[in-house]
């Protein structure tokens, strides 16, 4: 079963195509890695697939249904800077805001909530800042605060714009260990990646995007040398030196 | 009920009423659509009054509600456009909405007297002589059941929708993803915010409303950091600004509603300048400590590097150490004794050494400096 199936979908901001028949699955179960540069349409991809962009043509199916009908299978991880960190709430109410979707409207969080929010906090290492005020965060907390709520989502399938970006090592290495016990529970991760260096240590799956889907499949036979040159085209001649040193290697490893 | 009391609790709850919605409006930094609309309102009340062949409060409310909406639709329009920025759609719709009413007040009422001091700065201190009579039954000041409807109204939205209304404030796009849309709940909070005007500015005018749906939730906004705290500081605020700026118009024999809004001013400038965590002074005070900090850590840092050196170097000595760090006399003095008091060197004549706490802190400050 496919968790993510798009059928040519373009995505255009005024006159500029930001996706153009973009055609992509990736199976349940997969910790996939979107990547490509800047303004390659990486976030867009995201928000196309979460009905957050208008689409100009082409179909999203969430475990073979329209998102409308699969919201409840969603969590969703926007980028860090997208709101207001001044906002007056503490870090206890961001997370409960992760079980919102399964109360529904009016309902309010309660006693179950309030237990299952602190519990996801304590998976990131959080728990001690339950009352904090959010501004007071440092950014790598921030966004473990933001990968908690999204645990309280309970989802099937999660979309991380770049959880990555801008944090500390201890962050990263608890992200990622929250990622790779996301996908062993049979959970899809779909991820906005900016690091070329790690993305083949932390991903199995990859998706390299540039407006169009240059390639996409498991990492061994799509995270190659040639696909990324023809995703960043030139300009990342030395990464992709680096690249081939790593395709190297795991030739060797092969071996 | 006693005349002042039926103006103050008039302002009473119109800051509650105003402040429920002012705390969403300031906190989604949407201050200035309040004040579109309490500008645009005017043709709507017009045309009401029009339709209505003569002023009539229901014709007047719906259609200055009306006008209300075609005010936030055509915003949004023109924003989704993406033709002008963000400011510049309420810059523009909202004039042109007000003169709209200028034009059709000037054209067609003439005759009618349609007071226009009324509409823009309202007339609280008549509050308690404009009865609700229904079948000949004097039912008590209009206000006060205007008001007060729109009080329980906005407490049964921001109580009914709190969760909704705070996800899609802090975070729209996860809104929407959990199928709570923004645009939904942004449309229900200008239908909240336009009846509100709407109903109060009959109590204060169209102008002054803008003061108590904004300035109370700003001063909030200053002094906490927890959001129902902030709705309740707001209308605690608004609920002071009305109570002070009464006080004051009487004794001063000045216009009522002015010296609420302006009391309501005074309160946001000192919550300003005073607030513990986020206000001017705390700041710079905040500011002037780093700063002492940093000169002792450059003190005992210095006391550190040169610790080693012969007895005899003149490097520990105050009046060296006033030309290498660069002090005046004054500040040389002030920090050696802080230096002191706080437990970090010791002065034996003109010579600093260093205690353990001292060398401690150095310590620290040189490894901060080498991350």
């Amino acid at each position: 079963m496919n968790a993510l199936d798009i059928h040519d979908l373009t995505v255009s901001y005024r006159d500029k195509v930001a996706l153009q028949d973009v055609d992509l699955a990736i199976p349940a179960g997969k910790l996939a890695a979107i990547i490509g540069p800047n303004g390659a349409g990486k976030s867009t991809l995201l928000k196309a697939a979460l009905g957050l962009v208008p689409t100009v043509a082409g179909s999203v199916l969430i475990y073979g249904q329209p998102y409308a009908k699969q919201r409840h299978l969603v969590g969703y991880v926007p980028q860090r800077s997208s709101v207001d960190w001044d906002f007056p709430t503490t870090v206890l109410d961001v997370v409960l805001m992760g079980t919102y979707g399964r109360l529904g409207w009016i309902r309010r969080p309660g006693r179950a909530e309030r237990d299952r929010a602190l519990a996801c906090l304590d998976q990131v290492g959080m728990a001690d800042y339950a009352d904090r005020q959010i501004g007071q965060l440092s950014g790598g907390q921030q966004q473990r605060v933001f990968l908690a709520r999204a645990l309280a989502q309970d989802a099937s399938v999660y979309f991380l714009d770049e959880p990555m970006a801008g944090v500390d090592a201890v962050t990263e290495q608890t992200i990622l260990s929250v990622l790779q016990d996301l996908a062993r529970q049979g959970r899809t991760i779909i991820c906005v990646h900016h690091d070329l260096d790690s993305a083949p240590q932390y991903f199995d799956w990859v998706v390299l995007l540039n407006v169009r889907v240059i390639a996409s499949g498991p990492l061994a036979t799509t995270f190659t040398a040639d696909n990324l040159r023809k995703t960043y085209g030139g300009s990342m001649r030395a990464a992709i030196a680096h690249f081939q040193h790593f395709e190297e290697e795991l030739e060797q490893a092969k071996r | 009920m006693s005349a002042f009391a039926v103006i103050v609790l008039t302002g009473v709850l119109l800051s509650a009423s105003c402040a429920l919605i002012g705390c969403f409006l300031v906190l989604r930094r949407m201050a200035m659509m309040a004040d579109a609309i309490s500008h645009a309102i005017l043709p709507g009340l017009v045309a009401g009054y029009f339709l209505a062949q003569g002023p009539s409060a229901l014709a007047g409310f719906a259609g200055a509600a009306l006008a209300a909406v075609v005010t936030v639709t055509l915003v949004e329009a023109l924003r989704n456009s993406g033709q002008v920025g963000d400011q510049s759609a309420i810059g523009i719709v909202f004039p042109a909405m007000f003169a709209l009413g200028v034009f059709i007040t000037s054209r067609y009422y003439e005759d009618v007297h349609l007071d226009t001091d009324a509409v823009l700065y309202g007339n609280i201190e008549f509050a308690p002589f404009d009865m609700l009579i229904v079948n000949g039954i004097n039912l008590g000041p209009q206000s006060l059941w205007m008001l007060g409807a729109l009080t329980l109204l906005n407490l049964g939205f921001v109580t009914l929708f709190y969760k909704e209304l705070k996800l899609a404030t802090f975070d729209p796009e996860l809104a929407a993803v959990m199928g709570f849309s923004p645009a939904l709940i942004h449309y229900a909070l200008m239908l909240m915010l336009s009846v509100t005007t709407v109903g109060a500015f009959t109590a204060v005018g169209a102008i002054l409303v803008v003061a108590f749906l904004i300035v109370p939730a700003a001063t909030a906004y200053l002094l906490t950091d927890d959001l129902k705290r902030m709705i309740g500081l707001a209308v605690l605020a608004g609920v002071l600004s009305v109570v002070i700026g009464f006080l004051f118009a009487l004794a001063l024999d000045a216009s009522v509603a002015g010296a609420m809004a302006t009391a309501a001013g005074v309160l946001f400038t000192l919550a300003v300048l005073l607030s513990p965590s986020k206000g001017l002074l705390s700041r710079r005070r905040q500011l002037q400590q780093q700063r002492q900090q940093v000169i002792l850590e450059n003190l005992v840092v210095h006391l550190l590097n040169h610790e080693h050196i012969a007895a005899e170097s003149h490097e520990a000595e105050v009046t060296h150490l006033r030309s290498e760090l660069r002090w005046s006399p004054a500040l040389a003095q002030r920090t050696i004794r802080q230096a002191e008091r706080a437990g970090l060197v010791e002065q034996h004549g003109d010579r600093l050494t260093l205690t353990e706490a001292g060398r401690a802190l150095a310590r620290q400050a040189q490894t901060r400096a080498e991350r």
